[in-house]
C-alpha cells in the first residue's frame, strides 16, 4: 500500500512535471507582415523570428530547446487525380477532394522533425508536410486509399516548390533567440499566411505561438486583377480592342505593298 | 527578364513568350490557322492554368487573324460572302458545342472526351492530308500530269444541292447547305475543343469545295478573327480568365511572325503547302495519342478547380 502510494505520488510529480515547465513562453513575428507583388515580382523571402522567454521559475533542463515552425498558406479544394488503363489507353480515372488545403505549405525546424517528436506526437500536433493539413477527421469524402493521395499530392506540390519541409530552416542565434527564413515562391497564391511556431524539448511541447502575413497584388497587377473581376465586360472590351489594334498596326508597319 | 503575370498569378520570361508566340505567329500566318491548337498546350506546358491559357489565347489569335485579314483583303484574297455565311453557322454550331461541353463536364468525362478528340480528328485530318499530299507529290515526280482539280462541268454532288450561290472571289459556285453544315461542325468541335477551328476549316474548303487556297486562308482567317473576338469577350465575363498582360506578350510576337508566315506563304506552292499542313496537323495528333497510350511516370496530377482561383 505505501509501495503503491509512493509510486501514486511519483507519477503525480512527474505528470506535473511538464506543467510547471510551462513556464517558457514564445514570441514571435516576421520580418514582413505583407509581401507585395509588382510586375517585377519574382517570389520573395519572410524571415520569422522570435525569442524565447522563461521566467524565474523555469527549471534547468536537460534537454536541448526544438523550434518547429509551419507556415500555411491559402486555403483551396484540390483536387488529386490518378491516371490508370483503361483497354490500351491511359486515362484519369479515380479523384479525390482534399477541401480546404493549403497551397503552399512550409515545415522549418532546427533539426529533423523525427528526432523532435514521436510520430504520434507529430500527427496530433499537425506537424509534418504529412500532418499538417489535417484540418479535421471527418473528411466530406474518406477512402481507403485517401493517404496514397495525400501524398501524392505532397510529392507534387513538393517538386513545384509550393510544399516544402526544411529540417534545418530554424536557426539559433542564441540558447533562446531564433530565426527561421520563408521561402515564397512567386507560385504561391496570394491570400493570408498563418505561421504557426511550436516549442518542444524533449518531444514535449512547451509553448505555441501563431503570427500571420499576406500576399497580394499592388499597382498594375492590382489594378489589372480587380478590372478582370469587378468589370468584365469592360476589361474584355479593353483586351479584344487591344488585340485587334495590334494586329491592325502590324499590318500597318509590315505593309509593302 | 521576368514579368508577373496578374491574372495566371505567376512570373513568366518575357524573351520565352515572344519567341513562341513568334514561332506560333509564324505557322498561323503561312496556313491561315488560328494557332490556338499549337499554343494552348504550349502555355499550359509553362504552367499557366488551362482556363487563363484558353482564353488569352483567344484573345492573341483574334489580333493576329486581324493581321492576316488586312493583309488578305488587300489582296483581294478574301470573301467575305463565304466568310459571313461561316460566321453564322460557326455561331449555330458554338452554342450546341457549348451544350454538349457542359454535359460532359457535369457526367466528369470532359477531359478524356477532348483527348480522345485531339487524337482521332488530328490524327484523321492529318494523316488523310498527308497521303493527299504525298500522292501528289509522287504523280509529279513520275512525270505524270496532276489530276486536274477543275474540270468543266464535273463537281462534287454536295455542290450540286440546292440552294446554289455563287461565290465569286471564291471561284465557287455551290449549294450553301454543305458550306452551313460545315460551318456548324467546326463552331461544334472549336466550342468543345476551345479552338478556332481553322486547321479543319482550311483542309475542308480546299479538298470538299476545291476553293483556291488562298482565298481559303482569307476567308478562314476572318471567320477565326469573329469568332475568337466573341470568345475573348465570353471569357472575359464569364470566367474572368483573360491576361491582360500575357495578351499584349503574345500579340506582340504574334503579329509578328504571322507577318513573316504570311509573306512565305506567297513563296509556297500549294503542294509543299499541304504537306506541311498535313504534317503538322498529324504531329500534333500523334503528340496527343503518345500521352494516351504510354504508360505515365507520374500517374497523378493535381489540379486547383478553376473557380477556386
Amino acid at each position: 500500500m505505501k509501495w503503491a502510494l509512493a509510486s501514486f505520488v511519483i507519477g503525480l510529480g512527474a505528470l506535473g512535471l511538464p506543467g510547471a515547465a510551462r513556464a517558457e513562453s514564445l514570441i514571435a513575428s516576421v520580418s514582413s507582415h505583407q509581401i507585395q507583388i509588382s510586375s517585377n515580382y519574382t517570389g520573395d523571402q519572410v524571415t520569422v523570428f522570435g525569442l524565447i522567454e522563461r521566467d524565474g521559475k523555469t527549471t534547468g533542463r536537460g534537454d536541448p530547446y526544438d523550434l518547429v515552425v509551419t507556415v500555411r498558406g491559402p486555403q483551396r479544394m484540390l483536387l488529386v487525380r490518378q491516371k490508370e488503363r483503361l483497354g490500351p489507353i491511359w486515362i484519369n480515372r479515380t479523384q479525390r477532394r482534399f477541401p480546404d488545403s493549403s497551397v503552399f505549405l512550409t515545415v522549418a525546424s532546427n533539426r529533423p522533425l523525427r528526432e523532435i517528436i514521436s510520430p504520434d506526437s507529430a500527427r496530433r500536433d499537425r506537424i509534418g508536410l504529412m500532418n499538417a493539413q489535417r484540418v479535421s477527421d471527418v473528411m466530406p469524402e474518406s477512402y481507403p486509399d485517401m493517404d496514397r493521395f495525400r501524398e501524392a499530392m505532397v510529392r507534387l506540390l513538393d517538386d513545384k516548390g509550393l510544399y516544402s519541409e526544411e529540417e534545418r530552416g530554424v536557426t539559433f542565434l542564441s540558447p533562446t533567440l531564433f530565426s527561421a527564413p520563408i521561402n515564397v515562391p512567386a507560385t504561391a497564391p496570394t491570400g493570408p499566411y498563418e505561421v504557426e511556431v511550436l516549442l518542444y524539448a524533449g518531444g514535449v511541447q512547451l509553448a505555441r505561438q501563431t503570427t500571420n502575413f499576406e500576399v497580394i497584388k499592388t499597382g498594375i497587377e492590382q489594378g489589372l486583377a480587380s478590372g478582370a473581376h469587378d468589370r468584365p465586360l469592360l476589361y474584355g472590351l479593353a483586351t479584344a480592342t487591344l488585340a485587334l489594334l495590334f494586329g491592325w498596326m502590324a499590318s500597318v508597319v509590315f505593309r509593302r505593298d | 527578364m521576368q514579368i508577373y503575370l496578374p491574372i495566371a498569378e505567376l512570373p513568366i520570361s518575357i524573351l520565352m513568350v515572344l519567341g513562341l508566340s513568334g514561332a506560333v505567329g509564324f505557322i498561323s500566318g503561312l496556313f491561315g490557322v488560328g494557332g490556338g491548337f499549337l499554343l494552348t498546350p504550349l502555355l499550359i506546358f509553362l504552367d499557366i492554368p488551362p482556363a487563363v491559357a484558353v482564353a488569352t489565347v483567344a484573345a492573341q489569335v483574334a489580333g493576329s487573324s486581324m493581321t492576316g485579314v488586312l493583309t488578305y483583303w488587300r489582296r483581294r484574297a478574301l470573301d467575305f460572302k463565304l466568310g459571313s455565311v461561316l460566321v453564322s453557322g460557326g455561331i449555330i454550331g458554338t452554342i450546341l458545342g457549348v451544350l454538349f461541353f457542359n454535359s460532359m463536364r457535369r457526367l466528369g468525362q470532359l477531359e478524356l472526351v477532348i483527348t480522345l478528340s485531339y487524337v482521332t480528328l488530328f490524327t484523321f485530318i492529318g494523316g488523310l492530308m498527308l497521303y493527299d499530299a504525298l500522292r501528289a507529290a509522287l504523280r509529279v515526280r513520275a512525270g505524270k500530269p496532276v489530276r486536274r482539280r477543275r474540270r468543266a462541268g464535273t463537281h462534287p454532288w454536295w455542290m450540286g444541292l440546292p440552294l446554289r450561290v455563287r461565290f465569286y472571289h471564291s471561284q465557287l459556285y455551290a449549294s450553301v447547305i454543305p458550306i452551313a453544315i460545315l460551318a456548324v461542325v467546326i463552331g461544334f468541335i472549336g466550342a468543345v475543343l476551345g479552338v478556332g477551328g481553322g486547321f479543319i476549316l482550311v483542309p475542308a474548303l480546299i479538298y470538299f469545295f476545291r476553293i483556291p487556297p488562298a482565298v481559303v486562308v482569307g476567308t478562314s482567317l476572318f471567320q477565326i478573327l469573329v469568332t475568337m473576338t466573341g470568345a475573348t469577350l465570353l471569357h472575359a465575363v464569364t470566367n474572368q480568365s483573360v491576361d491582360m498582360i500575357l495578351a499584349v506578350l503574345l500579340l506582340l510576337g504574334g503579329v509578328i511572325g504571322a507577318q513573316f508566315g504570311g509573306r512565305a506563304a506567297r513563296n509556297l506552292n500549294v503542294d509543299s503547302f499541304r504537306l506541311l499542313l498535313a504534317l503538322l496537323i498529324l504531329s500534333v495528333g500523334l503528340r496527343f495519342a503518345i500521352e494516351l497510350l504510354i504508360p505515365p511516370s507520374e500517374p497523378f496530377s493535381v489540379v486547383l478547380p478553376e473557380s477556386a482561383r
